[in-house]
């Protein structure tokens, strides 16, 4: 195979470039601009509203811009998380976890439409989301059980409503999709219930899999109370965006006929406004919305990973002043509304949360591989049986071997 | 008791879980005013309606992954797959989420998940439309599969899988959809799991499942012209497989014969074989033989009857069981 008769002139050296270095914080993509109301440089907008899907969406009453409390509450969740992602990279580096899966640049993203949720709305994670699990009152140290290698869940999905996370990329989508429509009829039998939506979270990457695809074909065919949230962090590990979309993700929804909005995943007070509006829309019974959070990556992938490998540190440069949790910290000192006193306090709490994460993590043992026989079936199982009783002789052999040695 | 089909008895199998259960609900293409390309569930739509029989998307990873979602809230879906060979869209959604939904939450939450797939040869179709994947799925731990080859199991065995807690995947002959057979519809139904002696005898023993079974109770009946008395067992469930009913035929018979449609190369038989082997090695005269497909993907209609295993091949294992 001669590579060099391959017709290269039909690939615009622009559009190389662009395909392996796409990132403009400022023009993310021509045409297309992301809901925004907190400003990089900490400015603050009163109002929002959009055309989305031919309809004018007036998002004031979902923003939160006048309630103090609720702003420091938010920036809370986005520091500790943020200390959370370090103290566990620092614990994967130390060999204490097999891996771990930053999160450093999507605090906004994940915290404004985590604390969007309703009590009974219920999140589909992939396996970034320590933040929505932040705001869903999973325990912090439960999520690294997964990392630590000591069970493949860590949390008990049901009591948080927020289910485990899942590595085959946009498997969980589907399943969003038919937890909404259980939902929906469970609405449809009990009309005294409160309405309910599900949440599923994808990444750009993601986007690709055919179960992305699928699940916005279900949900919009029955109607289903779904939010489809994508953080479009830019990478797939080394793969840029660009190769996954050729259009605005955000704008595939209108394919499939339902409403679709690019909200500034780094403005956490519009990503809740605009998720509160979202799963509004689902839960009433008017379908589907995609969000997608137009974000950026600044971590690795994960601590396999090497990004110096395919992007730029123009890019992490270019992002740096965009950072969801300082725009948000100049508001609010701007503004009058928290002081030294309350950033210190933060960072009191964070080292005490991330000292009981450590003691946590330290503490946590492995299990016994005779229980992990009982999990995979719910009813009796002989294979199951015949198996676990050979290997309980064979472990039994080595402690007798041991007594009489 | 009352005859009818094996295709009427799981749609009347089907209408009594719906009635039972209000939480059930069947989800597949074409199933609802067409009641599938097969009418397994003829009529269901128009009875129960389009929230408790869904015609879906085509889509069968959707299918099956919103079935999962579902079960997630507390419902039980029936996914009809409709037919054998366009179950591997679907194939990641049930290996890597259905199976292993239990095992992940540490057994918290259930996937009590059914899906029912037309499955095996002999009809006549095109390629795609004849696959016997059943080990494909046997080799996934978490995952329950059963085959039933007459219209009583197949009228209680679709129930069961209903009500079973884990996932279960129902392989339906369909080249015996149309097999009539007596159904008792109030006697209560045995284990789904275990294997049933349909004949017995004292000299080999064949095992078979789904749509081979007729075929082996023919062969048995005419090796019994040839004076050998030969017991034939329904497997009814490939997981898991009840191996102390064969072990305990075997242990009698000395001879074992597997036979499947499905390419005998890494399957069910050969599983049962090495199973056998070793439970039942001082009471074997011969070796476990398998009868079952040819490693090559299904052949086309006009030589399927060459392909698929029938009286003569499994005569053909019993002479050579005996020549030992
Ligand atoms: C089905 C599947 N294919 C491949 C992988 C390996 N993989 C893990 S993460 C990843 C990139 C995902 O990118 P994206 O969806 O954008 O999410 P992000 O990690 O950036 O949050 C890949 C290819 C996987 N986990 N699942």
């Amino acid at each position: 195979m001669n590579s060099s008769r391959l017709p290269a002139a039909e690939f615009e050296v622009e559009e190389v470039v662009r395909a392996t270095h796409p990132v403009d914080p400022d023009r993310p993509e021509p045409g297309v601009t992301a809901l925004q109301v907190l400003a990089p440089d900490g400015t603050m907008a009163r109002g929002l509203s959009a055309r989305i899907a031919g309809e004018q969406v007036d998002f004031s009453p979902y923003l939160a811009v006048d309630d103090a409390d609720h702003l420091r509450s938010l920036y809370r969740d986005m520091f500790l998380i943020r200390r959370f992602d370090q103290e566990s990279t620092a614990l994967q580096r130390q060999g204490q976890l097999a891996l771990w899966v930053p999160l450093t640049g999507q605090e906004a993203a994940q915290i404004g439409s985590g604390r969007a949720l309703a009590p009974q709305d219920y999140a589909f994670p992939t396996y970034r989301e320590h933040g929505v699990a932040l705001t869903r009152g999973v325990e912090l140290s439960e999520i690294l059980r997964l990392f630590r290698g000591v069970t493949n869940g860590g949390w008990d999905p049901r009591e948080r409503n927020f289910h485990l996370y899942t590595l085959v990329l946009a498997a969980q989508s589907l399943h969003a999709v038919g937890y909404a429509m259980g939902l929906q009829r469970d609405q449809l039998a009990d009309p005294s219930l409160p309405p309910g939506a599900s949440v599923a979270y994808f990444g750009d990457g993601a986007s690709s899999e055919g179960d992305v695809h699928e699940s916005m074909v279900f949900a919009a065919s029955f109607n289903a109370p779904v939010v489809f949230f994508c953080q479009n962090n830019q990478w797939a590990i080394s793969v840029p965006s660009s190769v996954q979309a050729k259009v605005p993700l955000a704008q595939r929804a209108e394919g499939y006929g339902f409403p679709g909005v690019r909200v500034d995943g780094n403005d956490v007070v519009a990503v809740e406004a605009v998720t509160r509006w979202a799963l509004e829309h689902a839960r009433s019974g008017r379908g589907p919305v995609l969000i997608e959070a137009y974000t950026y990556r600044m971590s690795a992938h994960t601590t396999a990973d090497d990004p110096t490998k395919y992007r730029l540190s123009q890019d992490e440069q270019e992002w740096q002043p965009r950072d969801p949790l300082a725009r948000l910290e100049t508001y609010l000192r701007s503004a009058g509304l928290a002081d030294d006193a309350f950033f210190d306090g933060l960072g009191a709490e964070a080292a005490t949360m991330a000292t009981d994460l450590r003691r946590a993590v330290l503490a946590m043992t492995s299990p016994d591989l005779a229980d992990r026989f009982a999990a995979v079936y719910a009813e009796p199982h002989p294979l199951i049986q015949e198996e676990l009783r050979f290997f309980q002789q064979y472990e039994a052999g080595f402690a007798d071997e041991g007594k009489h040695a | 008791m009352a005859t009818m089909t094996i295709a009427r008895a799981i749609n009347e199998g089907l209408r009594a879980s719906l009635e039972n259960d209000p939480k059930t609900l069947l989800m597949g293409e074409d199933i609802g005013e067409l009641g599938g390309v097969y009418r397994v569930t003829d009529g269901l739509k128009k009875d129960f309606g389009a929230l408790r029989v869904v015609d879906s998307p085509l889509a069968e990873s959707g299918i099956i992954g919103t079935a999962i979602g579902l079960a997630l809230r507390g419902y039980r879906p029936i996914c009809e797959i409709q037919f054998d060979g366009f179950v591997f869209p679907g194939f990641n959604q049930i290996t890597t989420q259905l199976a292993k939904l239990r095992t992940r939450s540490d057994g918290m939450l259930s996937a009590p998940v059914v899906i029912r797939i037309p499955y095996g040869g002999g009809i006549g179709s095109v390629e795609h439309h004849s696959e016997s994947p059943e080990a494909l799925f046997a080799h996934t731990a978490g995952l329950r599969i059963i085959t039933p080859s007459n219209a009583q199991d197949a009228y209680w065995m679709i129930q069961q899988a209903v009500t079973c807690e884990d996932p279960v995947i129902v392989f339906e002959p369909k080249r015996r959809y149309w097999l009539k057979g007596e159904v008792d519809t109030s006697a209560p139904a045995g284990d789904p799991f275990a294997a049933h002696v349909l004949r017995s005898g004292t000299d080999a023993t064949i095992v078979a499942y789904g749509p081979l079974v007729p075929v082996a109770l023919a062969a048995a009946a005419a090796a019994e012209e040839d004076g050998r008395s030969v017991e034939v067992i329904d497997l009814r469930s490939i997981s898991p497989i009840d191996f102390d009913t064969v072990t305990e035929s075997v242990t009698r018979t000395g001879r074992l014969i597997v036979a499947h449609e499905a390419p005998t190369f890494g399957g069910i038989g050969g599983e049962i074989a090495a199973r056998i082997s070793e439970r039942a090695f001082l009471s074997l005269e011969a070796p476990v033989i398998r009868v079952g497909g040819f490693h090559m993907p299904y052949p086309v209609a006009r030589v399927e009857e060459q392909y698929l295993p029938d009286i003569d091949r499994i005569l053909e294992a019993l002479d050579r069981a005996f020549a030992y």
